[in-house]
This record gives C-alpha cells, structure tokens and sequence, in this order.
C-alpha cells in the first residue's frame, strides 16, 4: 500500500487549513455563496436533500485497516453511524455539518486520506480494478500507475476549472473490472507483443450521463515515460476546447464526438510534442518510488486447495454458496480474493454501519495482510485471503450480516442514493432495489438466473451506471409521479454495451414483474451455459421486448 | 480595478484604449483584434498590450510576443479555467512580457494563476471590495508544495524527494 | 423577459441552514427545522415577503438554496408538499424511518 512521506502528508494538513479558511471566509463574506461551492465542491462537501454530504476519495478504492476503523469512527461521531460505498469506490457520508468538515478532514489527514478532488469540474478520484496486484489475470499492477496519476493531478493548477468533471480510470488486466470505456479517460495497461515492454494504451471520450458514449482508442500504446506528458496535453486540449456554453456537452465526450476522434488525436500530439518531456521523463524514477510501496507481499507456498475449506464446506451449504459466488482466483496458489457483499438481501445496496467497518477492519488486519478494497459494484473486498482461512471468516461476516453469497447474481444490484438522498434525482432507487432484493431472495432462484448486473440510478446523470446493467433501471418523474425506465443488455467489461430501451417507464410496482418476463424469455431460451447477457445478444431485443409489452399495456 | 502580483497591489501603467484612433499615454493595453493597427501606429515608441480572450489560441498570438510588453488574457468568470492553459501555453512558448489575468477571479485561485504563469491579477472593484490584496498574498501560500514539477516556482514534491534521495544517498556513502 | 412562473397559492419557504445543513422552513418568527411550524403564505404578496426575508438572510451567511414550495394543508392544518419531492425533503430517507425529520419530530 503507499505511505505518504513528510509531503504528501505537508500538502493534506495545508490543504485541510485551506478548506477551514475557505469555511471562514464564507461565513465573513469575503467568498460569495456562488465562490464557494465550487471550492467545497472540490472537496467533496455537497448539499443534498437533506444535508450536507461528504465524499472521501479512496484512491483505487484501497483501505487499510486502519483507514476503515477511522471512517467508522467518523461515521460515528460526525454522522449517522454508516456510509455509502459508491460506483467510484469512494465513501459518502450523508449527515456531516459544514461547521464540523474542518474536524473531520484532520481526522483524515491523520490515517492519510482526505476529500481532494472528489468532486467538482476537475480530475476526480482515480479508480482502477478492485482485484489489482491479486487478479490471476494481471499483466502488470495498476496501482502504481494510478497513485502516479493520482499525486500528477492532485491540486493540479492548471486542471482546477475545466468545463467538466474527468475521470480517470486503470486497469492492469485484459478482463476490465474497472468500465475504462465509461470513463473520460481509461488507461490500460499493456505489453507490447514485440518489446515486451509495459506501456499504456489510452481510451478518450467514454461516459454515461446524459449523452453515454463509450471510449474510443486514443494512443494504441504509450511508453510509461510519457503517460504523464500524454494525460497533461490531452487535459491542456480539453481545458481549453471543450464546450464552456452548455454544460451538459462540456464532458470530453462532447468535444471528442463533435470533432472526431481523428481530429482531438491530432490536437494532442501536437500538444504532446511542445510539453517538455524531460521533465515528465525525470518523473520515472517517482514511478520506481511508488512501485516500490506495491511490491508483492510475502506470500507464503501454499497447496492448492485447502483441506480445511474443503471439510467445512461439506457440512455448511451456507459456506459453500459463499465459496461459490464470493471468491476470486488470486494469483497465488491457496490464497483467494474475498468479496464482501454490502448487499444483503433489503439493503440499502452499498451502505455498511461503523460496526460493519469495524469488522471488516478486523478482518482485514487479521486475515487479509491490512488491506481492503471497495468495489466500484459498491462491495468489500479483502484480497489476500488464505483459502483456509475462508471459514472462519466467513462466520465472522455472517454474524454482522456480511455474508450474503450473491456477488455477480442479480441480487448484487448497484444503485445510487435516488431521491431518498440526492438533490438532484427524479425518482428513488434504493426502495426498488430493495424490493428487487427481496424478491430475488430465493439462492436456488438465483444459482439459476446466474450471472447478472441490474443497475439502478435515480436521474439521468447515471451515477447508478444503469447505461451499463444486464438490466438497467432509471428513475424518472412521469406525470408527476415516479417512473422506472427499463434497458437491457448492458455491459460495463471489455465486451463494453451499452443497454436498449425495452419500452415505457412503468410505476415501482410493477418493475419486479416486468423483470419477471425478461428472465422468462431468457430461461425459456438460453442455450446450456449461456449467461443472460450472452443470451441477449444471440437473441436480439425482440422478444425480451415483446415480453415487457405485456406488462407495459396492462399498465397503460 | 485591483492589480497584483505576488508582492501586493501595484500600479496599473497601461491606458486602455478602445480603438487605433486613441492615443492615451504612455503604454496602451488595446484589444487584441486591433493589434496590427496598433502595432503600425504606435508600435515603434509604445509599450503595447494586448486583452485577448480566453478563446484566442496560442497559434495565433506567438507571432507577436516579441512586439508585447504585456498579454492580459480575459477571465469572464471565476469559474472558467481556459484562460490557465491559454496562459501555460503562452510561456511555454517564449513569452517574455507581462502575463495579466484579468477578470473576477477570487483569491483562492490566485496561487493556481501565479503557477500557470501569470504574472499579476486584475479584478473588479466589487471582487477586491470583498477580497482585499492581504487576502490574495495570504492565499497565495497557503498550499506550499506542488505535486507539479512543470507549473509555478514554488517547491515541487518531486525535486524535493530527489533531493531527499540523494541527501540520504550522499550520507550512506 | 418572459414573466418568472408564480407558484400556486399556498406555499411555504424552505432553505438549507447554511453551518448545518439542515432543511429549514421560514417561520412566523426567524427559522425552523419543523414543517408544521412553517409559515404558510396563500397570496403572492405573503410569498414574495417570504422571499425577500429570505434573501436577507441569504446575505447574513445564515441559509443558502431557499425556494418556494406549493403545499396544500393537511387536516391538522400542516402543510403537506404537492410535489414527491419535496415530501420526501421534509420527512427524510424513504428507506431509513429513523433518520431525517421523520426521526426528529416523530410525524
Ligand atoms: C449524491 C450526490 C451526487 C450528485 C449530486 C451526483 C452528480 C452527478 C452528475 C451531475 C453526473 C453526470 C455528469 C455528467 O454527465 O457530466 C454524475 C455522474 C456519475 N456519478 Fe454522480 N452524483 C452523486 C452521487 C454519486 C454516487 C453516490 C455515485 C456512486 C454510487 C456517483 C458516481 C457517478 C458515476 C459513476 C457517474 C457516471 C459516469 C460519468 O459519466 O461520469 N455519483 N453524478
Ligand atoms: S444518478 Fe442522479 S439521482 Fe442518482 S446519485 Fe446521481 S445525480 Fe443523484
């Protein structure tokens, strides 16, 4: 994990006593209301529906114990006893008082986190796959790469005041777990076929939102002593070319459509060729620091399989089912990754209590070499488990609700905060999600269903990455009432789709029967071992469609 | 109209004219459209700036840095940050005059300016009114270090760990 | 410039208490964090004294965000938001009865 050093750590304290003097000089009037959001916004602090909401940014969705026992020590005395794990593995707390944020980002400051960034038309909070450095499929670790991008853009001066928000995403394996194609930028990591060399290939221009784009190859390959340079002249062209007139086209998605792909590549690299590269070349030695702090742990030889696990699965169907769905091949033989399911069958889908971070920070210490990774599926991860210590883990988290084995099923539903929280939604999710929970709770109904995404968000901004979902639901406001939208045939990996409109937006009830049709025609004509998304795209939206007729006319 | 840079208020020693015609005195601060009529009228014994706005390139005013003493580039709004690249781009291209920033930024900003290369800050009265020139230079260090090696003149992370390395490697030795 | 919108007669002021957070509702008297204490204008001319207090108190630091909000009244006489909205401002997070002003006034 990176440890900050005497800077890092210098540049968060100054930057906790420049938000303060912000708050003050808000309260004195010398920054007017119209000033200050966009500053507080730069620090995660929004107003939503009922409060003040902080986001902490948790970069790479990394977390050490001792990080997740200080947000449930927060979540405790500043808020209301839980947060919200979110789409881009940050932490959102719902209740914070503006006079209390100062007090809160220095308890941040003390285990090294802080709220930089997390939102605002500046580069977010960068993500990459929940599974880095652990993932049986990875060529290479994608934290370093992210940490490297991580410190470049933070307080970036130039980048502070763009037209949009921009996000930044990386991957270090083929299988994307990260969107990359979501995001305005994707960096994935690469081996050139003929020098073995580790490099960069870049995608631009993907997002979902109002207008959803997918991100289209900007740089097939970049050496990693240019990614920098690379990122810093593509931000300098969209600082400045990006619409500033509408700021629903100010997203680089809008620039590199309007003006082609072709054309923004030719405007970077001519950037590209004025930036001053040796100074960013010089950055390489800083990527050899951080690298450093990523080694690979010191993992002991293992068999691979575990006795233990084995016996005690036998006599615990419970246990089996976790094993089943929850677990993820490490790289290492009798080691696993252990997903952690915020999504217990009528839960508010990625909220856990203080209690519950607690103990998964516990876990993490004892079992899991102090680490934990939030999932942008809005889960836990621990991933560096021994597969033998699987059971005892296991009846940890089932003690605290924590053990729901439906990681990938289609209880495993991602969903934003909706109108029950956010200022700027049109209809609710998360009391749909619930009943969608509840009645997919059967196991045995969901071994069957198999692997499915639903993702739910509750306005168009997508926050809930419904574009995306096997099935995605979108919250609408339809004669003055609330309104779900349905698409199907969304996919947020490499195979990246975006969903199709199944029809009319039908009222909350009756979004459990029309996904009761849709997996109908699925079961009823799926091949052997075809996944519902498979089975999409074999069948086409017709007969999904027809089915969900049915429903919407008895509705309409 | 406020002007700063980073040792406090100064005096502004361009007149602004509106068109070729006015002549002001001393150094004149003209829109940048009108630039080649300037440059023939008072080119020779002038000191010449120019206002541009945020959406003029880079292209096109790098052949003229050699005539300016001064670009102020336009800020309409606080919130608009094209003017930061614009500004980047213009040193980094040779500019050896005066980089102005003109418009209601707020203080805040002004560090995030003085790194992208600007050299003074113009704002509105009603701007300064609210935000006096102690509270621009208070601002103007409140982050002292700089993940950035290639913006500002401040203490960048980067070089300061290298030194650090070397320091530590130097001791070993 | 084409005539702003008037909302529809009555409604009440709500804001966000600017230190806090809070949801809070213009009242007879300064502020409150309780609907049913809210101040209910049912003509223009009440609306916009409802306005122009608030935009004082905008200027003092003390609120941000206020707007209007159409209710119509409840048997008890408390205002009762038109919009879904604005019901759910007032009474908190459907899913968690314990928290918001659901919690704290018990209604
Ligand atoms: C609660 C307050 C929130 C507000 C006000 C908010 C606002 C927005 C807006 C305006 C957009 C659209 C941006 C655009 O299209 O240009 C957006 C997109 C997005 N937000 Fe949020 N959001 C909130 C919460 C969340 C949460 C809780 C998550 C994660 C669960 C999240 C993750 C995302 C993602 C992944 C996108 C779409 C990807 C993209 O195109 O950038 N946001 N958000
Ligand atoms: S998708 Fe809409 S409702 Fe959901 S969090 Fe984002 S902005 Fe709010």
């Amino acid at each position: 994990m990176y440890a900050y050093d005497q800077f890092d750590e210098r540049l968060v304290r100054e930057r906790v006593a420049q938000f303060a003097s912000q708050v003050e000089r808000r309260l004195d009037g010398s920054l007017s209301d119209e000033e200050f959001r966009p500053l507080r916004l730069k620090n995660g602090l929004y107003l939503q529906l009922h409060a003040y909401m902080l986001r902490i940014a948790i970069p790479y969705g990394t977390l050490s114990a001792r990080q997740l026992r200080q947000l449930a020590h927060i979540a405790d005395v500043y808020d209301r006893g839980y947060g919200h794990f979110t789409t881009r593995q940050n932490l959102q707390f719902n209740w914070p008082k503006l006079k209390d944020v100062p007090a809160i980002l220095g308890l941040l400051a003390d285990v090294e986190m802080h709220c930089i960034q997390t939102s605002g038309n500046c580069i977010r909070n960068v993500t990459a796959d929940h599974f880095a450095g652990v993932a049986h499929d990875e060529i290479e670790d994608p934290r370093p790469s992210a940490e490297w991008i991580r410190q470049w853009s933070t307080l970036h001066p130039e980048f502070d005041w763009l037209g949009r928000k921009f996000k930044i995403a990386v991957s270090g394996a083929p299988h994307d777990r990260a969107v990359l194609k979501a995001h305005d930028i994707g960096v994935q990591i690469l081996r050139d076929p003929v020098t073995q060399q580790i490099g960069y290939q870049l995608l631009v221009g993907g997002g979902l939102g109002r207008t959803p784009m997918e991100g289209k190859i900007l740089r097939e390959f970049l050496p990693r002593e240019e990614l920098l340079g690379y990122l810093e002249a593509v931000l300098r062209i969209y600082n400045l070319e990006g619409r500033r007139d509408n700021k629903y086209k100010a997203r680089i998605k809008i620039l590199t459509h309007e003006i082609g792909i072709k054309a923004f590549r030719a405007k970077v690299e001519e950037e590209f060729a004025r930036i001053d590269s040796t100074n960013f070349g010089a950055d390489l030695e800083e990527f050899s620091r951080i690298a450093a702090q990523f080694a690979p742990p010191a993992y002991d030889n293992l068999p691979d399989v575990s006795r233990k696990l084995e016996v005690a699965q036998a006599g615990d169907e419970e246990l089996a089912r976790f094993v089943e769905h929850n677990l993820y091949r490490h790289k290492r033989k009798g080691y696993t990754a252990v997903t952690i399911s915020l999504k217990a069958i009528g839960q508010a889908p990625g909220d856990a209590t203080s209690l519950q971070m607690r103990v998964i920070a516990d876990l993490a210490e004892k079992y899991s070499l102090n680490e934990a990774r939030v999932t942008h599926m809005q889960n836990i991860v621990l991933p560096d488990v021994r597969l033998d210590d699987v059971p005892e883990i296991f009846a940890v988290l089932r003690e605290n609700d924590l053990a729901t084995a439906n990681v990938g099923l289609i209880t495993d539903i991602l969903c934003c905060p909706g109108l029950d929280y956010c200022a700027l939604a049109t209809a609710r999710s998360i009391p749909l999600a619930q009943t969608l929970s509840r009645h997919f709770a059967d196991p045995i109904k969901q071994k069957e269903i198999g692997e499915l995404s639903i993702k739910m968000s509750g306005c168009i901004n997508a926050c809930g990455h419904h574009h995306v979902g096997n099935i995605g639901i979108l919250g609408l406001e339809k004669k003055g009432a609330e309104s779900y939208q349905i698409t199907i045939g969304g996919d947020a990996s490499e195979n990246f789709a975006l969903g199709e409109l199944l029809g009319p937006g039908l009222p909350e009830q009756n979004v459990p029967e029309a996904i009761d049709k849709v997996l109908g025609v699925y079961l009823a004509l799926r091949q052997p071992g075809e996944s519902f998304i498979e089975a999409y795209r074999r069948l086409g939206l017709a007969p999904f469609k027809a089915a969900f007729k049915e429903v919407a006319d008895a509705v309409a | 109209m406020l002007l700063l840079d980073r040792r406090g208020a100064k005096e502004e020693t361009f007149t602004r004219i509106e068109s070729a015609g006015e002549s002001g005195g001393g150094s004149i601060l003209a829109p940048f459209a009108l630039i080649e009529e300037i440059l023939a009228q008072h080119g020779d014994n002038r000191r010449i700036g120019v206002l541009v706005s945020n959406n003029v390139t880079a292209d096109a005013l790098e052949p003229y840095f050699d005539r300016l003493a001064l670009i102020a580039v336009v800020f309409p709004s606080g919130t608009d940050g094209r003017g930061f690249s614009l500004a980047r781009q213009i040193r980094r291209r040779g500019f050896r005059g005066i980089l102005r920033a003109s418009g209601p930024l707020f203080s805040d900003q002004f560090p995030q300016a003085l790194a992208c290369g600007f050299h003074e800050v113009e704002i509105p009265d009603a701007n300064a009114a609210r935000q006096p020139v102690e509270q621009w230079l208070a601002a103007a260090n409140r982050v002292s270090l700089a993940y950035q090696r290639t913006h500002g003149a401040g203490e960048n992370i980067l070089d300061l760990r290298r030194r650090a390395r070397l320091d530590g490697e130097a001791k070993d030795v | 410039m084409a005539a702003v919108k008037r909302p529809h007669m009555p409604v009440m002021l709500v804001a966000n208490d600017l230190l806090e957070g809070d949801v809070v509702f213009a009242a007879t008297e300064g502020w409150t964090r309780d609907p049913r204490e809210a101040c209910i204008a049912r003509d223009d001319s009440h609306a916009q004294a409802l306005e122009s207090f608030a935009a004082d108190e905008f200027r003092l630091a003390r609120i941000v965000d206020p707007y209007l909000v159409e209710v119509t009244l409840n048997a008890k006489g408390h205002p009762v938001p038109r919009h879904y909205r604005e019901v759910l401002r007032m009474l908190g997070p459907s899913n968690r009865l314990d928290l918001g002003k659901q919690a704290d006034f018990k209604f």
